[in-house]
């Protein structure tokens, strides 16, 4: 008898320990690729430290289903050797289950192979079209298209019925990028590119091209690059007695830029997300909610303006979680979820996934602004 | 607007990025005459300048011009002790071990810089507004009227020490002979030492009046430093008027390629004319065969 009911006892005791270590299961290991230094740390660096921080609250409000989250980052740094490294290492040794990033469209085509054969799903934080098209089973992306963007400029010069336009683009991957779309687009719109133009990422004068535009007969002219070139370009156009609309690219949707430009910043507009205008937003609009959460958080951990860069690793770390809540930790169920995604109001737009569309936003994922009194201010 | 109104602007935009090219240009002359050696750091001296007014400015809220006068200060400090630390110890290193080692200080001194103010570009209010000056057909800024009057007044004085102090023309004694100059009782390692002081001073000159313009961050030397060079290049490595010629060269042959021709190719036009000139005139287009000018 005696030794019956110690067996029980015994049985009782390993379940009850059973249960407990139930309790307290392996956290869910999520990997992530940021080039945190080197030339793309602009975008690495708020995108590791807002994921790092999504986790770290979702972890403090009691995790994903019981269980918490546990992310591990590396740098790449900006190279795509190093990212498929980084790959390799969160797959094969770390086991993640899912990948966020990487930051930049050359890390992410480098680091897509590598991910689609281990078939871990993968949600990159880079802008370039090609990443989601052709769709691959496995990787989905965050931040917005450059051609949601031109998409948004040549709606606005259809509805000003201006046709004759003036490009002026930086000479890197995503001055490229955005004069190939700007081409692409601009029959469907009517619009006429009647002077193209580049300038490089380093130089300190552009106003010979602006002098070109001007004898050119465009009506506006779009400049499209990243910080500072595009406020060299405003200053010389404000030189020049340039007197036609000013368009920019999101690349510059941050008051770093108004900062540079000042005084030559007044009016020009530009598409962006709707990161930098949360507070102006209407109440009505879906994404309002998160936009205020993020802002505020960035703003009380690190101190700084959260801006588009971080806001795309926000979504990425809540468009998993959610897959996750839905379809529990294996890849391929994260994966399924992922792709059934719909309506999600995030900081980049409202995504909806599905099996013919990995990037999940359409054009109102940006709106127009135009900079007024070195802010800047929706324009209806 | 028609063409002529556009190739007054093209050529007085050139005129005012040469005249930059040129204050960069002859702070590499200045060097190369008294070591014979090409000081690859010249660039960081500029983006040293342009960066410590910032500092002066943003973060200790000085005035502008004391701002000015501390931060060529500062870079002429940096300039004495990268001699002092990286050349003066290199005792009969050959010319090219030096120029390897000047490569090797400004990816230094620009890594220092990275670490310390960050990698954003930072932007100086103009010196005197921002309302552009109608010439004829043409517009500039009154920052650029500041460009030429400090390039001006440099080129000025830089020839009147040369030509008519002791230390200018001991100076130049080192840069025809340093052996000899030894000989007659020169030192000739201050007047090296003395050759960085001015050429870093000119260089973070150069730096802090384009800051206005062309705004500033820690890797603006890399190519700045460039053109300068190839201004001196194209002026014969002279510290005079050869390098300004050199420098508005350039700047015009840029902006002309790029309005007329395609933006996309304005460096190269630039560089494939530089080429040309030095297969036909290898000693720059001002310099007179084997002399050496100062």
């Amino acid at each position: 008898m005696l030794k019956k009911s110690s067996f029980i006892l015994t049985f009782v005791v390993s379940l009850a320990i059973l249960a407990g270590s139930a309790l307290a299961a392996p956290p869910i290991k999520i990997g992530g690729l940021f080039a945190v230094t080197g030339p793309a740390s602009f975008l690495g660096e708020p995108e590791r430290n807002t994921a790092q921080m999504v986790v770290n609250e979702i972890n403090a409000a009691g995790g994903v289903k019981g269980r918490k989250l546990e992310l591990i980052a590396y740098d790449t740094q900006g190279d795509a050797t190093k990212a498929v490294q980084a790959a390799n290492r969160l797959i094969k040794e770390d086991k993640v289950v899912a990948i966020i990033g990487p930051s930049t469209t050359g890390d992410t085509m480098a680091v897509i192979p590598v991910v689609e054969k281990a078939k871990i799903p993968m949600i990159s934080c880079a802008a370039g079209s090609k990443i989601t098209e052709p769709v691959k089973k496995w990787i989905f992306k965050t931040a917005q298209n450059d051609g949601l963007a031109v998409a948004r400029i040549y709606g606005d010069l259809k509805r000003k019925n201006i046709s004759k336009v003036a490009i002026l683009t930086v000479s890197d991957g995503f001055g490229s990028s955005g004069r190939e779309q700007l081409k692409a687009q601009a029959r469907a719109y009517g619009i006429q590119i009647v002077s193209d133009d580049t300038y490089g990422p380093k130089d300190t004068d552009m106003t010979a091209q602006l002098t070109k535009i001007k004898g050119s007969g465009a009506q506006a002219v779009i400049c499209w690059g990243t910080n500072p070139g595009p406020a060299v370009v405003s200053r010389n156009a404000k030189q020049l007695g340039l007197k036609l609309p000013l368009y920019m690219s999101h690349g510059v949707s941050s008051k770093k830029f108004i900062g540079l430009a000042g005084d030559a910043a007044e009016g020009i507009l530009l598409p962006s997300g709707r990161v930098i205008v949360a507070d102006l937003l209407s109440n009505s609009d879906r994404q309002k909610k998160s936009l205020l959460a993020f802002v505020k958080d960035y703003q009380k951990h690190y101190k700084a303006e959260g801006d588009h860069f971080g806001g795309h690793a926000w979504d990425a770390i809540m468009l998993l979680k959610g897959a996750i809540e839905r379809g529990g930790d294996n890849p391929a169920a994260i994966r399924d979820q992922l792709e059934r995604t719909r309506g999600f109001a995030g900081i980049g737009g409202v995504f909806s996934y599905s099996p013919s569309d990995h990037a999940g936003l359409t054009k109102d994922a940006f709106v127009l602004v135009e900079i007024r009194k070195q802010d800047f201010a929706l324009v209806k | 607007m028609h063409i002529g109104q556009q190739i007054a602007q093209y050529l007085l935009s050139g005129l005012s990025t040469g005249a930059i090219y040129a204050l960069i240009g002859v702070g590499f002359a200045i060097i190369h005459n008294a070591t014979g050696i090409i000081n690859f750091a010249q660039g960081e001296f500029v983006m040293l300048g342009g960066m410590f007014t910032v500092f002066f400015l943003t973060v200790l809220n000085l005035p502008l011009l004391v701002s000015v006068i501390l931060a060529i200060a500062a870079a002429t400090i940096v300039g004495v002790a990268f001699e002092r630390l990286a050349i003066r110890p290199m005792k009969n290193a050959s010319p090219i071990s030096l120029v390897i080692i000047t490569i090797g200080g400004s990816i230094l001194i620009r890594g220092i810089a990275m670490l310390v103010w960050g990698k954003d570009t930072h932007a100086i209010e103009t010196f005197s507004g921002n309302e552009p000056i109608q010439l004829g057909e043409a517009t500039i800024l009154p920052q650029h009227l500041w460009i030429f009057a400090v390039t001006t007044v440099v080129i000025i004085c830089s020839k009147l020490y040369f030509n008519y102090t002791i230390s200018g023309k001991a100076m130049r004694a080192c840069a025809y002979n340093s052996r000899a100059a030894g000989l007659v009782g020169i030192d000739v390692r201050r007047m090296v030492l003395f050759s960085f002081a001015i050429s870093s001073a000119m260089g973070s000159m150069a730096g802090i009046i384009i800051a206005p313009l062309t705004m500033t961050s820690y890797d603006v030397g890399v190519m700045l430093g460039l053109k300068g060079f190839c201004a001196a290049i194209i002026g014969g490595m002279s510290s005079g008027l050869g390098t300004v010629f050199g420098g508005v060269i350039l700047g015009i042959l840029e902006s002309l390629g790029a309005g007329i021709f395609s933006s996309g190719y304005k460096d190269a036009i630039a560089f494939i004319i530089l080429l040309i000139i030095l297969f036909i005139r290898p000693q720059g287009l001002f310099a007179k065969g084997d002399t050496e000018r100062v």
